[in-house]
């Protein structure tokens, strides 16, 4: 039995924080959820925190892409923060460069940007 | 027949235990000239003489078996030793091949089990001075490569240039495995310092070709994925030249002539950023992630 990740809302984000070693199903369920999460919420941004982990395999890479091209078709925008160096080493080794996906050093640079994509949005409203 | 020479040769090494030892040692420090200390040589010898007869006690010839793991254990600190203080391969393994010499006037004697005893001597001399090689080669392999591991720490320091801003200035020639560090050093000190800006100063990378610009474009990729932007800065007209001559792509990724105009591209870079209210500012993301 596979876990389901908790997703957290911050005003109108949405965050999660992967701290466990991901398996396919987990970052399916994951998918499902966030894209659930996404539309009753109506979120506007989605942070994906993966600080902890250590492995991010060909697969879970590009469900990160997967993940960002939903939600931005929910009108909510992905960023992926906190990528270790090793890990950010093996995706491109594999040949991904998560087109697409925005990212961030941390969480706070992360929310920075959604931060600065709200206001850019009040300012043309 | 193995067995009585065994038998003889243990026989002979423990009855002139103190004249044969001496010999040896003679022979080998007198090839040594006086560059390893009389009573060090002494004590190494005289345990390795030691270590030979308890291991011929066992009624083994062969060095390989488990019975001279003494013995091997001592050669492998003597070659150890002999390799870090700068000797030849030959002037450690005449240590062993020494020992022959001595029991040669064995041969003057004449007798049958005499000659076999020398012969079987011989042959474990020949075995162990081949494992003394080998150690001592394998030693100076390890040193030749912490050497260059050091060398590798040494030329790729990352500087923090401003607030969020890191600088890698790069001297040498680039290849996979320093690419690999480099690599490796500026994300961890992205990481640390929580800089968002990255420059990689080429001025003193001598020639780029295809292979040096794909492991750049690899690093400045993996710095995107972690949410910082490089620069690529310090590319001298000549390399310009090349880069363009060999039709290398650097697609979107920022390039400048000089330190000083990345670093004033960096900073242009961070104040538009907090201008717009969002702090520390942040990775520009991905091409195409402005999409949506």
């Amino acid at each position: 039995m596979s876990e389901r990740l908790p997703i957290l809302r911050i005003g109108e984000n949405l965050l999660v924080s992967i701290q466990v070693d991901l398996d396919d199903q987990t970052v399916l369920n994951l998918q499902d959820d966030l894209a659930d999460q996404v539309v009753k919420h109506g979120a506007r941004g989605v942070v994906i925190d993966i600080t902890a982990a250590e492995i991010v395999d060909s697969f879970v890479g590009r469900m990160l892409a997967t993940i960002a091209s939903i939600s931005r078709l929910l009108d909510a925008e992905t960023v992926v923060v906190g990528m270790r160096p090793a890990v950010a080493i093996t995706l491109v080794e594999l040949g991904l460069s998560l087109g697409g996906v925005r990212t961030a050093l941390n969480l706070e640079q992360g929310l920075a940007i959604l931060a600065e994509r709200s206001t850019a949005r009040t300012a043309q409203a | 027949m193995a067995e009585n020479a065994a038998d003889h040769l243990l026989e002979v090494m423990t009855g002139r235990r103190e004249e044969l030892a001496a010999g040896w040692i003679d022979v080998v420090s007198r090839t040594l000239a006086a560059r390893v200390s009389q009573a060090e040589l002494d004590r190494e010898l005289h345990e390795l003489y030691g270590a030979i007869t308890e291991a011929l006690k066992s009624g083994s010839l062969d060095p390989g078996e488990e019975s001279w793991t003494e013995v091997r254990a001592l050669l492998v600190e003597l070659s150890r030793n002999r390799a870090r203080q700068g000797f030849s391969p030959a002037e450690t393994a005449v240590s062993v091949f020494a020992l022959k010499a001595g029991l040669e006037r064995l041969l003057d004697e004449g007798s049958t089990a005499d000659a076999a005893a020398y012969l079987a001597l011989s042959r474990i001399t020949d075995a162990l001075g081949m494992f003394t090689v080998d150690s001592y080669t394998a030693t100076r392999e390890q040193i030749i490569s912490s050497q260059a591991e050091e060398l590798l720490e040494l030329s790729t320091p990352v500087v923090k240039l401003w607030d969020g801003v890191i600088g890698v200035p790069l001297v040498g020639t680039l290849d996979s495995a320093r690419t690999q560090v480099v690599m490796e050093k500026l994300l961890q000190a992205l990481v640390d310092t929580g800089s968002s800006r990255a420059i990689i100063d080429i001025t003193g990378v001598p020639a780029v070709d295809t292979e040096v610009a794909q492991h750049l474009l690899k690093t400045v990729v993996a710095a995107r994925l972690m949410g910082a932007e490089c620069v690529v800065s310090g590319i001298r007209p000549q390399i310009a030249q090349t880069i363009v001559a060999l039709g290398i792509e650097f697609g979107d990724i920022v390039t400048k002539a000089t330190l000083a105009d990345a670093l004033r591209h960096a900073l242009r870079g961070l104040s538009d950023a907090a201008r717009t209210g969002a702090g520390a500012g942040g990775g520009t993301g991905i091409a195409g992630a402005s999409g949506a």
